[in-house]
């Protein structure tokens, strides 16, 4: 049994990949994340077949995780938001290549350089794709030091299972928080099934190709279909969700990560005074859980939909509401951080604008 | 009886080259496979072409083969090398790709000593493009970017990536050959025997240049282009080690 530890958000990702089977990391420096890039190196060090590079640069670190996936590994980089911008034509390259990996984005205040405060600015650029072209990415959003744990090594197994490259999102507040987690058992590398399709020169078997260039129309068009087929099984497959007081409730708040951790202090607060609050708390935010807020549909109206940025996740929202339902927006972006009082008065004045409490 | 002298090499694919009439490609390309064969490493051997014209390579060559994005060749590289440290791996890149949008990635692996072999395939254009203006463009050299010819002032003058390359402290073996005559054939074939070997052995960074014809962007004949190569081009990149801390090999 693994006992409980006490560690670091950014740190714990970082044990949880190693336990996990990654055995290669790339990466390049930027707050507020280090503290990953610093404990993957040590960790590397210590096992006899762990790679890592600190790369001249954030394309760089994401060009060598995709020469280690096509080799086989279980691979790792991360960075926060200007570098992950920097990434996206690794990470369209791995959508198109299908190749599993895994990135860590620690969100930060943007545009631009933006600053180095918690903020959920880049769920656009994460949910969309991010990069150049036609494809999606799993994005996985865990809102305590045991979820990123838990979620790293999901991260992984959902990378290998669709052949597909996973974002984790988190943010500098849970990078930076120390909380007690139970890490799950290390996996032994040697046990992982041999993969049919890597790079690892062609003996006794015909040689492979791994690309990405489609020049004739046709054969473009049919990778585009078996990435969308593969999507539509994800969606199908593993969209996460966590419900809390929702069953009696005639008012949802939706929030994902930091965002929702805060929210749920103030669905608390707000159920002191007898208000019928609940929470949903995406977990996997593409593909996006849109079935349990489908279901909270029938009989809730008003959604709060709360985010550290100016409004990007209620457009999911509105889509898997599909008009049923009013939906309001409660957003800080800049790495500026609610408290859990700021949004319960945000509750309150919507529950009782709306006559809720005659419900 | 007839005695076979010549043939496909092992690791070339029965596939016809798509390249033009009298591009270096082809030649480079069975080189590259008659040196994996002679040295009996093609089974373990993983290439990584670019983008641009031997972005089709993975057509042709007989071995793993993962193409990586424009520029990236050496990044994509090093992590399949250190995955798999005891495969061959090799990148094969035109000059765009290695000396303008991937210098930052050649130039660092080169530093880092990674244990790969990296093909540089120079013929002073961006060929698949349709002709313009290579970082290895000669000065006066016309292109569709440089319509009067390569301009000092405004276009910059041509980059020495090779000799850049050999200051990096982790590069052990850099060499420019020509695709231009039979005899630089032959010394390219040796040169990247040598490279290959220089992998084998583990130590470290190796590279070769190679001038390359690129006839119908040159809008040149092959013959005529082949003597550009020999009487201009090497005046710009002279052919020679341009850095040899390996020595013989067996």
């Amino acid at each position: 049994m693994s006992k409980k530890v006490l560690m670091r958000g950014s740190q714990a990702i970082g044990e949880a990949a190693v336990r996990a089977g990654c055995r290669f990391y790339a990466g390049y420096p930027i707050t507020p994340q280090n503290e990953l890039t610093e404990y993957m190196a040590e960790a590397m060090d210590g096992l006899n077949d762990g790679t890592f590079i600190q790369a001249e640069s954030e394309l760089a670190a994401i060009n060598m995780v995709i020469g280690a996936s096509m080799a086989g590994a279980r691979a790792m980089t991360s960075s926060s938001s200007p570098g992950i911008s920097l990434k996206q034509e690794g990470i369209s390259f791995l959508a198109a290549q299908e190749l599993p990996a895994v990135i860590v984005n620690t969100m930060r205040g943007g545009p631009g350089l933006g600053n180095i405060a918690p903020s959920q600015s880049d769920y656009f650029q994460a949910t969309r794709g991010g990069g150049h072209g036609d494809y999606r990415t799993i994005v996985l959003a865990p809102a305590s030091g045991q979820e990123l744990a838990d979620l790293t090594r999901t991260a992984f197994e959902y990378a290998d299972k669709y052949r597909s490259p996973v974002l984790i999102l988190g943010d500098g507040m849970m990078g930076q928080m120390m909380e007690p987690i139970v890490f799950p058992e290390p996996i032994d590398v040697r046990t992982f099934s041999p993969k049919s399709w890597i790079l690892d020169g062609a003996k006794g078997r015909p040689s492979r190709i791994i690309l990405s260039l489609l020049l004739n129309p046709p054969e473009q068009e049919d990778l585009n279909w078996r990435l969308a087929r593969k999507y539509e099984i994800i969606t199908r497959e593993i969209p996460m969700s966590e419900s809390y007081m929702t069953s009696d409730a005639n008012m949802i708040v939706i929030a994902y990560g930091t965002a929702a951790r805060i929210a749920k202090g103030a669905v608390k607060r707000v159920r002191e005074l007898g208000l019928k609050v609940g929470l949903l708390r995406p977990i996997t935010l593409w593909p996006f859980p849109n079935r349990p807020l489908k279901e909270l549909s029938r009989h809730v109206r008003e959604f709060l939909v709360f985010e550290m940025n100016m409004g990007q996740m209620i457009d999911d929202v509105k889509l898997a509401l599909e008009g049923r339902g009013n939906v309001h927006f409660y957003g800080r972006p800049g790495g500026i951080i609610s408290t859990p009082d700021e949004i319960a008065k945000t509750i309150n004045s919507i529950y009782h604008r709306q006559h809720l409490e005659e419900d | 009886m007839a005695k076979k002298i010549f043939q496909r090499p092992k690791y070339l694919k029965k596939a016809v080259f798509h390249y033009c009439p009298g591009c270096g490609h082809s030649i480079l390309h069975r080189l590259v496979a008659e040196v994996l064969e002679e040295l009996d490493i093609g089974e373990r051997t993983i290439g990584i072409p670019p983008a641009g014209c031997a972005v089709l390579a993975y057509n042709y060559f007989d071995v793993d083969m993962g193409e990586a994005p424009h520029g990236r060749g050496a990044a994509v590289a090093t992590g399949v090398k250190r995955t798999l440290p005891d495969r061959i791996v090799f990148s094969y890149q035109g000059d765009g790709d290695i000396a303008a949008i991937g210098t930052a990635e050649t130039i660092h692996a080169a530093n880092r000593g990674e244990n790969i072999t990296v093909i540089f395939v120079n013929n002073g254009c961006y060929g698949m493009t349709g002709g313009q203006m290579a970082p290895t463009t000669l000065i006066g050299q016309n292109s569709t970017t440089t319509p009067g010819g390569r301009d000092v002032k405004r276009d910059a003058a041509p980059i020495d990536l090779s000799e850049m390359l050999a200051i990096a402290r982790g590069s052990v073996y850099i060499e420019r050959t020509a695709i231009s005559s039979p005899k630089n054939i032959r010394r390219t074939k040796r040169a990247l025997t040598k490279a290959f070997k220089t992998q084998m052995a583990g130590l470290g960074f190796s590279l070769i240049e190679v001038l390359s014809p690129c006839p119908v962007n040159w809008k040149m004949s092959p013959v005529d282009a082949a003597k550009w190569i020999d009487d201009t081009m090497t005046q710009t990149f002279p052919l020679k080690v341009i850095k040899d801390e390996v020595g013989k090999l067996d």
